[in-house]
Parts: C-alpha cells; structure tokens; sequence
C-alpha cells in the first residue's frame, strides 16, 4: 500500500518537475496548470503515503535518513504549492520541484524497514522538536530556491541580456518578498525547533547540549539565519547579499540535516 | 463583381507625397462620392491615415477600375499620375481580400501589431456607411476584415510585448521594482522622452512624480502638468533617495550623479532598490552606478535591445496571423462568388425566356389555322427545349459558386448573350462588433 502511493508520488512528481522545466522555455497557460495539477496531486499521493507509513509504525515516519527524505520532500512541496497559490510564482517551481524531486528518489533508493522505535525517540519533545524542525526546513528551502532565482535575475539585469529567461523569472522585488516572508515564518519555527530539541536531549541524555556535531551545526544554521534577518530589520539588508546569506544558510542546514544520522546513536 | 484596392503606404512612398494624397476626415465626403461616380465603379470606401492612403472599391472591370481610381487619386489631389504612379500599390480579388485583411490586422503596420490602424479603419469605413458609398459587398468585406483583425488579436501574441522606448522603460522597471503603484519617479531634466516615459510610468500606477530642471520654472511647469512636485536644480542629491525610479536627460555636457551620489541615495532608502534610466547624452548618471548593489542603472540602447527582441517577437507571431488570415480569405472569397450565381441564373432564364416567347408569337402570328391546342403544344415545347438547353449550364455554374471559382463563368455569360448587370439585392448585415 505505502509502496503504491510512494511510487504514484514518484510518477507524479516526475511529470510535475518536467512540466515546470518545460515552463521555463514554454509559454503555455495550458502547461502551467496542468504543471499546477500534477504537482497537487502528487503531493495529496505522498501525504497518503506518508499517513499509511505512520500508520504502520504507530509513529511519524522521521526516524530514518530515509523517511526524513521522504517527508522534507513533502515539507518542500507543501511550501511551493501554498506560496504559489500566495504570489503566482510558475519559475519558483522550476527551481523548487527538481530538489523535491531529487530528494524522493534519493529516499527511495535507500534501504530502511519499518522497525522498533527505540526508547531515546519515545519523547513527545522529539516528535515536537522534528515537525517543527521540517516546517522551518521548506521555509528555507522556497527561501533558497528564491534566492538563486534573485541570483540569476540580477546578473540578466545586470549585463543587460533581456532574454526568454529574464522575461519569465518575477521581479526582483517580488522575489525578495518570498525570501523575507519565507525568514520570518522559518527563523521562529527553527528556533523553537531547537530549543524543544535542547529539552529532548536533556530528557534523554541527561543534557541540554553537548556540543555534539548535530547540535553544533544547528547553532551556526541558526546563526546564519539569525545575521540575515537582523541584519534586514535592522540595517536593511535585501537582494543580493541576503539571497548569497540565504543560499548560504540552506547549504549549512542540508549539512546539518545529513550529519543528523551519524550524531546520534538509534 | 470583384473589389480592388489602390493605395500607397509608409512601404512604397515617403511622408511628404503621403501628406499631399491624404484626404482630410472633414471634407471626406466630397471624394467619396466622386469616387464612386467613377465609370463602372459601385462601391467605395477611402482609408486616409498618417502612413496609408487607400481606396477600396467594387467594380465589373478590373483593369478598368484600377486605372480609374488610380487617375482619381492623381486628379483629386492634382498631382501629375506619372509622378504618383510609381507610388501606388493595387491589387484585386483575392489579393485585395488579403490586402486589407492585413492591413486591418496590423500585420502591414510600420510597428507590427500596433493597435491604431483598425480603428482608423473603423472610421474610415464608418464615413462610407454614412455617405452610403458603400454597400452590401464592402459592408460585409470590412465587416469580415474587423472580425479578422479581432481573431488575430487574440489568438496571437501580436500585440503583447513593449515596442516603444518609453514603455520598455515601464517594463523594465517592473521587472526590478514589481508592483509600480507606490514608487515615486524623478525626472532630471524636461526632455520630451522623459515627459512620455514618466506619463506611461503614471498610467502603470506609480504614485509621484518629482521633477527637477536647471530652470526652474520649467520644472514647476511640468509638475503641475502630471500633479507633481517640482524641487530645485540644486535639492536634486538631497532629494534622490526618496525615487525609486530616476529618469535623467538633461544638457549637462558633464555626469550630474556620479556612484557616492547613487550609494548614499541607496543607503539612505534603506538599500530598496533604485532605477536609473539615462537618455542624455552625454550621459547624466555615471555608467560605474549600475555596478552598485541595489541600482539598476539602462541607457536609451538597452531600450531600444528590448524593443528590438520584442518586435522580432512580434514578426515571429505575425506568422501565425498571416495562417488565420489565410483561412478567412477562402470564407469570405466563397461567399463573394456566390453572390453573382443566382442573379446571372435569372438573368440567363430571362434572356431565354424573352427570345422564346418573342418567336413563339410570331410562329403563332404567322401558323394561320392553328388551334388553341396547337399553340398549346408549341407553347409547351418551346419551353420543355429551353429548359432541357440551360439545365446543364445552371446545374455547372451552381457547383461553381460553391467551389468559389465562379468569375469566368459569370463574365463569359454576361458577354455571350449581353445580360444585364446583376439586380442588388438589400441583405442585413450583420454587425460583428
């Protein structure tokens, strides 16, 4: 059953991610939608998916490297889906789709059973700690996506090449928006996502940091995030210098997100 | 009948011989009824804009028609003809339909797809309708012709990108700042480009505009004009951080904003983005601000790129019109031939009918001890050979008009047995707009 749905998100997401590559060269209302459509129904394929393998293990299916995938790919979806609907912004899911995409088949050729849960995970704190950590994760993932789209927008204005490209991707203004609001709704959930973390870790080893590579490299995720978005408030910060923060700050979460398996002993 | 056209436009003659063959809209009816006056001309319609001077007329007699029209056009404005002939396009039938299907489509435009030639046309023809100089085959030809243009709007892309500096300019903006409605443009300097950029800015809904001149008074005077602010020569600097766009052309022979200028502007708005556009030269705004972060800074030929890919753009799309147009010029070509079968059918019976009836008088006349029952029998076979010689012709001129290709039949008619020109019979037209 999980294995049905699973494969049905794949074949989906695959087509979804096609059809978005082919907007970016394509003028098609027609395509956009059906682009729309797809990805829609793919997502509501995973999310079945993801329920039926909760169901199984009688947990959040978090537990391993290949579950996380699994589901930081649906966080991602989720994300897109809703901020498309919020900005019409077709590009973003040509840039956003294919990490999705990339992290499902990546979960799927990985080897991971449905297992015990083993008592250090047996903690609400952690269940808390996990969600809110994948929320702030797709938040920062739209944020990335958008910032590399900035990127790319900037340099076309910059040499003056006005090409199919530059006359797809959104105002620059417009993706700066996305990567603010993307910040201010991702800065809060990471952290409480690590302070819930810091009190798990003190429910289960006795110790609310121990300095371990996980946590370590949470702290300097959040630094990261922390800087840019005082430095917006404060001083002003946008375009160019916070999208490179931006970029910045997802490759430091991806670190901390695939270290995540070898800090800790489960 | 066939329609035929005669004109001259931007491609085949240059402003000043445009001027002198244009017909001014308020003494248009004058020529209009000269025109149709013409020997062997029925219907007729006169187009007169800045870049196109046109007649679209019905006639019987092609050639004819064409040297007519032309020697109108010559006499009227009394220019000699072998001056203007060389001038002069024409074209008939089929190519006349597609002439004006074009035309109306803007696909013969001097900017491709601008949208102003089918409402001149509009007018144009609305003067004809008025004068009643046209009737039911250049009603319905112009009819078809709005239609057409309608189709090529929106099935084709034709019409939707900036093809002029000034709205390129707005594009751009929107593609740095997105929405427009709360930035404020400053104009340096009151440049007659500048005026028409910052006017398009205002109809995209940006919120203010701050103008600024070395005189002054000229600067309040433009101020006045767009609801605006006017600030001193000198406040310039001073007041450069509160526009997010900037459009600069003045005379200054030295650069007036230079990077520090732009740097302290951005920092100042709290590094919100800014849009320089510089038309002067020389320029106004140093080239090196556009490498700041945040300031976007085009000069006159980045429009004029933008607008160079866009129109390419619209030739490509231009394609596509020209198919459509070729499917509607079949339609309207077939409905235009069928138009002359019916009456040439009665003509020809008629024709027969007379002759028969004229002989079988004088047998009658001259059969003296006929019976009323043997004029019966003449009067009956007269009539069954008549129909028996015409069945063949009527039933092959019929499937002729639905093939459309009906002309040398009717033509040929007409002359063999000398039949009158077609009755016009009054139709409703339907209105497509």
């Amino acid at each position: 059953m999980t294995h049905l749905f699973f494969s049905l998100t794949m074949g989906l997401y695959i087509c979804a991610t096609a059809a978005y590559l082919a907007c970016l060269f394509r003028t098609s209302p027609g395509l956009t939608q059906w682009a729309s459509r797809l990805l829609t129904i793919g997502c509501i394929a995973h999310i079945l998916s993801t329920i039926h393998l909760a169901s199984l293990g009688k947990h959040l299916p978090l537990t391993n490297m290949q579950e996380s995938l699994s589901f930081f790919s649906l966080m991602i979806v989720g994300a897109f889906i809703v901020f498309e609907r919020r900005y019409q912004v077709t590009t973003l899911g040509s840039f956003v789709t294919p990490v999705a995409l990339l992290m499902l088949i990546v979960s799927s050729a990985m080897h991971g059973a449905v297992r015990q849960l083993p008592p250090i995970l047996q903690s609400n704190w952690f269940w808390f700690h996990a969600l809110l950590a994948f929320f702030s994760y797709a938040a920062f993932a739209i944020a990335c996506g958008v910032a590399v789209m900035y990127l790319i927008q900037q340099h076309f204005l910059k040499t003056k090449n006005f090409g199919a490209l530059f006359q797809k991707l959104p105002p620059l203004e417009t993706l700066d928006e996305i990567s603010y609001r993307c910040l201010a709704v991702g800065f809060p959930l990471l952290t409480i996502a690590i302070i819930s973390g810091a009190i798990w870790s003190e429910q289960a080893m006795g110790s609310y940091w121990v300095w371990d590579p996980k946590q370590t490299w949470s702290l300097i995720t959040w630094l990261i995030y922390a800087a840019l978005l005082h430095g917006r408030l404060t001083i002003g910060w946008r375009g160019k210098r916070a999208a490179l923060l931006s970029i910045l700050g997802f490759i430091v979460l991806l670190i901390t997100f695939i270290g995540m398996k070898h800090s800790i002993t489960w | 009948m066939n329609i035929i056209v005669v004109g001259l436009s931007h491609k085949t003659a240059n402003v000043e011989i445009r001027e002198r063959v244009a017909f001014s809209p308020n003494q248009i009816e004058k020529p209009l009824r000269e025109l149709v006056a013409l020997d062997n001309l029925v219907e007729g319609v006169i187009v007169s804009t800045c870049n196109r001077v046109e007649i679209y007329a019905t006639t019987r007699d092609i050639a004819g028609g064409i040297a007519r029209v032309k020697r109108f056009l010559a006499d009227y404005h009394r220019i000699p003809l072998e001056s203007l002939e060389p001038h002069l396009y024409s074209h008939h039938s089929e190519a006349a339909i597609r002439h004006v299907f074009r035309v109306a489509s803007s696909l013969d435009s001097m900017v491709v797809g601008e949208p102003q030639i089918l409402g001149q046309i509009k007018t144009s023809y609305g003067y004809a309708a008025e004068y009643k100089t046209s009737g039911i085959i250049l009603n319905r030809f112009l009819h078809k012709a709005f239609s057409v243009a309608k189709r090529v709007r929106t099935e084709t892309q034709i019409a939707s990108s900036a093809v002029s500096v000034a709205f390129a300019a707005v594009e751009l903006a929107k593609k740095v700042l997105g929405n427009l409605s709360d930035k404020t443009v400053m104009l340096i300097g009151v440049g007659e480009m500048c005026e028409l950029a910052a006017k398009h800015f205002l109809n995209s809904g940006a919120r203010g505009v701050i103008v600024t001149n070395r005189t002054f008074e000229r600067a309040e005077r433009l101020a006045d004009e767009f609801g605006g602010e006017a600030i001193r020569f000198e406040e310039l600097l001073a007041n450069l951080h509160r526009a997010d766009i900037v459009l600069s052309s003045t005379g200054a022979p030295h650069i007036i904003i230079g990077t520090k200028d732009v740097e302290e502007a951005v920092r100042r708005r709290r590094f919100k983005p800014m849009f320089f556009i510089d038309i002067a030269v020389p320029r106004d705004i140093d080239p090196k601000v556009d490498n700041l972060e945040n300031a976007y800074l085009f000069t006159v030929d980045n429009l004029q790129e933008i607008v160079q890919a866009n129109l390419a753009q619209r030739n490509r799309e231009a394609e596509k019109a020209e198919e459509i147009i070729d499917k509607e010029i079949g339609q309207f070509y077939k409905w235009l031939s069928s138009l002359e079968v019916t009456p040439t059918i009665v003509a020809l019976r008629t024709r027969f009918d007379e002759i028969r009836k004229a002989e079988l008088s004088r047998t009658v006349a001259a059969w003296k001890d006929a019976t009323p029952e043997d004029e019966k029998r003449l009067e009956l076979f007269t009539a069954a050979l008549m129909n028996k010689l015409l069945h063949t012709p009527t039933a092959v001129l019929k499937k002729a008009g639905q093939g459309g290709r009906v002309d040398l039949y009717v033509d040929a008619l007409r002359q063999l047995f000398d039949l009158e020109a077609a009755p016009e019979e009054d139709e409703e037209l339907e209105l497509e707009e």
